[in-house]
């Protein structure tokens, strides 16, 4: 089954980013697809590369990036939130004149209408988040 | 097929549980996640409104989330069923709608 998956929460609002974190997991672990995972409102929190939590705390931007490259995940940054909160890839960079990016591996930055288009595509949409 | 609710806050933080447990038609499928785990317990304020519940819904509630939490089984209500994430994605299989309370 194929499954589209949406993240409200920054990775140190509540729990939602680990929640999303394992079930994405276990839905590939039992065979499923995930179309995609779509970040919004302060769930862009989990995008960006600069994120350095204490060596013995969870790394959630990592986990997400290291998910990504092993299972081809398509992570996606909705593009109004990232402004509002400071997630820039090298498009937006050059866009809005800043002097740097700092969107992690495996993440890209795009509209609400990828959103729309998982809900299409997928089978289920699974909310996460506040 | 009916609709899996997820409530992801404790029932003694927001009123999102009771919400959903007065709105969700007969057959829906409940299941307890994060601090929702705590709804899910047996002796307080809550539980009855919960127990008078699992007549017409299907409850489950997320083993991983209630161990993080230290909540033994034991103290869960009986009829509410406690799953893995493996359950909770095969849940998100049976229902062919899932809303999230937020």
């Amino acid at each position: 089954m194929k499954f589209g998956i949406q993240v409200n929460e920054g990775p140190y609002n509540h729990e939602a980013s680990v929640t999303a974190l394992n079930f994405v997991r276990a839905a590939l672990e039992a065979g499923h697809e995930i179309f995609r995972v779509f970040f919004y409102h302060d769930g862009v929190n989990n995008g960006t590369r600069y994120t350095t939590p204490p060596q013995d705390d969870i790394h959630i931007v990592n986990s997400w990036s290291e998910l990504a490259e092993k299972h081809n995940l398509d992570l996606v940054v909705c593009v109004a939130a990232a402004q509002r909160r400071g997630i820039v890839d090298e498009g937006e960079q050059e866009r809005n004149g800043k002097d740097g990016n700092n969107i992690a591996p495996g993440f890209r930055i795009s509209g609400l209408g990828q959103l729309i288009e998982a809900g299409i595509q997928s089978d289920r949409l699974v909310v996460f988040g506040d | 097929m009916p609709t899996l609710h997820t409530i992801n806050k404790s029932p003694f933080d927001r009123n999102s549980l009771q919400t959903c447990l007065r709105l969700a038609n007969k057959g829906a499928a409940v299941i307890l996640i994060e601090d929702g785990v705590y709804g899910a317990m047996k002796g307080n304020t809550v539980s009855a409104t919960v127990e008078k519940a699992l007549s017409d819904l299907s409850i489950y509630v997320l083993g991983p989330d209630m161990k993080a939490r230290g909540v033994d089984e034991s103290k869960i209500i009986d009829g509410i069923k406690v799953v893995d994430y493996k359950g909770f994605v095969d849940l998100t299989v049976e229902n062919d709608k899932i809303n999230a309370w937020l």
